[in-house]
């Protein structure tokens, strides 16, 4: 698209080192650079989800023998909440989207920043501060939070723990989100390099740009679910307890219209970076490019009306069921349309394994296994038999940690060597990646054995038939635990002594890996003119 | 590409135009609530908002709306370089909030003083759909008296920017902030019927 340019500040570490400010925290902490910012968010991001690995751990631990293993009821209690929530807000949710969204959205548009640099780093900020309140909450008050992470009432309202304080960090959390994707959305329409319409933009963008719309529409709605229970707990509103005239029914509508949507926040970035790294290690053109992009808004929008299905089992009209069912499958076509271009655009690839694709790859297989079973709990009759089953745990486990989290450690692979300019040990990637996909195949699918049989999700104990299929699930989450370990420590060494890497390590044709590695505070040094589209390897020159 | 700072004006109408979404929507959740309950205890809704006072809601009502054509007076007034009617404009609507807040504390000190607030004895003692139309009634017009006074705060530190001297890019803060406002009137506008006119 561009010449290669020299970095802007004569040094070779780019944005990571600035002449004279040097790389102090302070320095870090204020920086509005886009770049910056989404390491900071990475740090946070990959900090809180150790904390939230090691408490699935202990979770599986507890599971390992029916009756007290390591934990009492209580603990076992909090322990869930705690995963869940760290999970869900702290990684899953800002993941991909706050990290890699922020490290890469400017850069893959041919911009110098993201449209409101301030106001990403007040996000990061608001981020920091909810996730550091989330963790007060365990340590003060009546005790860590018991509720699970969708904080359902009456339980929520009534018990002692420090449910107040956990509520009030993830509506922050939520503000911060909202402020993300409004910075986003406006970076998107604005910003563009001359040349990139829209039908040149990355596919990455185009998954960022439907999430970014899904954070401003269902997060608000969140937000008044928080308020909610807030008021509940402190004023009495009365508005979810049957005594005074309220009802619970109306508090599962209110949190899953937002929590719903938030799955897509999950994993449609994650669909992105597949789209981006397929056509790059299969050296062909993405195939189906406007079907790939519009799938993303078609999943957001169709996404955002299935809230319901949650709710099959807690009392709705049949006809409510009917709908919601409906519309479930409904969504499961633009994610199969996804699925299957990625499908045809490996199709006669001159395909490279390496890390990425590895990942990539396997991002496809279990977000499939996650979204098909999916469907068993889309419809309503087979969904009263596995509901609150540990069935639904593998299923969801499949889709965010199979799907979006495969994906995250998917962009780790393709996108440090671009932001570090070193390069890990490819072999110990690879190895770390086939740890990971055994492990977590038998954790989850052996889970979801469990679950058809009768186990049921959130219990501590269990009976003795299922001790079997909970004791293999533990062992691979030990096998799960070993890759991941891998996968850290390779990344973390390749990142501070890995060979150095060119501009474009893997011969991609979008935007970023025209600009030197690691790139340049600045972004490009001259102002980028996009002549052919992002997968156009010929015209870049790199095929 | 050099590190000059450029207003991208459009850019930022559109970034708050994203967030007044959101504002909405926020609000959407406790009209939500409020045609639902509505819709199952219709009768507990009408004696509950019967008691309401109508003319406070109604003064309060022409506040808002003066407010909100000031402050687009002033916008337009510091286009066109009228930089001493936009400060005074600003001041009208200002004040206008701040009446608003006073009149909304005497209703709710009225109702108070009568026994009605979230889980006080009377409402425990009565039917439910009344309970609930109160909680919601405060819980919708509180979260509303927040944004008042933190619109009427950002229209104050955006006057006090125009009588700094500020130059850069003014207008597009003030329209801005303008906005914002229309927006709190824009969700009284929905309130006032609902709580007030139609039980």
């Amino acid at each position: 698209m561009t010449d290669p340019t020299p970095s802007a500040a004569g040094s070779d570490r780019g944005f990571l080192a600035r002449k004279g400010e040097g790389s102090t925290i302070l320095a870090w902490i204020t920086s509005t650079d886009h770049k910056r910012i989404g390491l900071l968010y990475l740090y946070a991001i990959l900090s809180f989800f150790l904390v939230g690995v090691v408490l699935g751990l202990l979770l599986r631990l507890e599971l390992l023998a029916p009756g007290r293993t390591i934990v009492d009821a209580q603990t076992y209690n909090a322990l869930f909440t705690l995963h869940g929530v760290i999970m869900i807000f702290l990684f899953i949710i800002p993941g991909i989207p706050a990290a890699f969204g922020n490290l890469m959205l400017p850069l893959l548009l041919g911009a110098r920043d993201v449209a409101f640099p301030r106001l990403n780093l007040f996000s990061w900020y608001l981020y920091m501060t909810g996730a550091l309140l989330a963790l007060t909450a365990l340590f003060t008050g009546g005790g860590p939070p018991d509720t699970g992470w969708t904080f359902y009432v009456p339980f929520s309202a009534r018990t002692t723990t420090n449910v107040s304080l956990a509520v009030t960090a993830v509506f922050i959390l939520g503000f911060s989100s909202i402020l993300t994707g409004l910075n986003f959305v406006t970076t998107t329409h604005r910003l563009r390099a001359r040349g990139m319409g829209w039908g040149r933009l990355p596919l990455f963008v185009w998954s960022l740009y439907a999430t970014a719309w899904v954070q401003i529409l269902a997060t608000p709605i969140l937000a008044i679910t928080l308020i909610l229970i807030l008021a509940e707990r402190l004023l009495g509103t009365g508005l979810f307890d049957p005594a005074r005239g309220g009802d619970p029914i109306m508090f599962q509508h209110l949190f899953w219209i937002y929590s719903h949507p938030a799955v897509y926040i999950m994993v449609l970035p994650g669909m992105g970076v597949v789209s981006e790294i397929i056509p790059v290690f299969s050296r062909k053109p993405v195939f189906g490019y406007w079907a790939i992009a519009l799938s993303s808004i078609a999943i957001a929008g169709a996404g955002s009306l299935v809230w319901g299905h949650h709710m099959f089992t807690s009392g709705m009209s049949d006809m409510a069921i009917l709908v919601f069912s409906f519309l479930t499958f409904v969504v499961a076509i633009p994610s199969a349309i996804k699925v299957f271009n990625w499908v045809a655009t490996l199709y006669k690839g001159s395909i490279a394994l390496d890390p990425p694709m590895l990942f990539a790859l396997s991002f496809v297989l279990l977000f499939s296994i996650g979204g098909l079973s999916g469907l068993i709990l889309g419809a309503a009759a087979t969904d009263i038999h596995v509901h609150d089953t540990h069935f639904v745990v593998g299923h969801f486990h499949y889709v965010m940690f199979g799907g979006t989290g495969f994906a995250f450690f998917a962009a780790l692979h393709y996108w440090l060597p671009k932001i570090y300019g070193r390069m890990y040990n490819k072999r110990v990637a690879t190895i770390a990646w086939g740890f990971m996909f055994v492990g977590i195949n038998i954790l989850y699918f052996f889970m979801q054995v469990a679950g058809i049989r009768g186990m049921p999700r959130r219990y501590y104990d269990y009976l003795p038939e299922f001790a079997a299929l909970n004791q293999i699930a533990t062992v691979g989450s030990w096998i799960l635990a070993f890759g991941l370990f891998l996968m850290f420590g390779n990344l973390l060494r390749g990142v501070l002594s890995g060979e150095p890497v060119g501009a474009n390590p893997w011969g991609g044709a979008t935007l970023e890996w025209t600009v030197p590695s690691p790139p340049p505070e600045e972004n490009f040094s001259v102002e980028p003119v996009v002549t052919h589209g992002p997968y156009d390897f010929r015209e870049a020159g790199v095929l | 590409m050099s590190l000059a700072p450029h207003r991208d004006e459009a850019g930022d109408r559109l970034g708050m135009w994203l967030f007044l979404f959101t504002e909405l929507l926020l609000f959407g959740g406790l009209f939500l609530l409020y045609g639902v309950y509505l819709a199952r205890t219709p009768e507990d809704f009408i004696r509950a908002g019967g008691e309401l006072d109508l003319v406070l809601g109604t003064a309060n009502t022409v506040l808002l709306i003066t407010s909100s054509l000031t402050v687009a007076v002033a916008v337009s007034a510091l286009q066109k370089g009228a930089r001493s009617l936009t400060l005074g404009m600003l001041g009208i609507t200002v004040l206008c909030a701040l009446i608003f807040l006073v009149n909304k504390g005497f209703e709710w000190r009225a109702k108070i003083d009568h026994d009605i607030y979230p889980g006080s004895k009377r409402l425990l003692a009565g039917e439910g759909g009344e309970s609930v139309f109160y909680s919601l009634y405060y819980l919708t017009t509180g979260l509303h008296a927040l944004h008042v006074l933190l619109g009427a705060a950002l229209l104050g530190w955006v006057g006090f920017r125009i009588r700094g001297g500020r130059r850069d890019g003014e207008g597009a803060v003030l329209e801005n902030v303008g906005l914002y406002w229309h927006l709190v009137d824009l969700v009284w506008i929905f309130i006032f019927p609902l709580y007030y006119l139609i039980l």
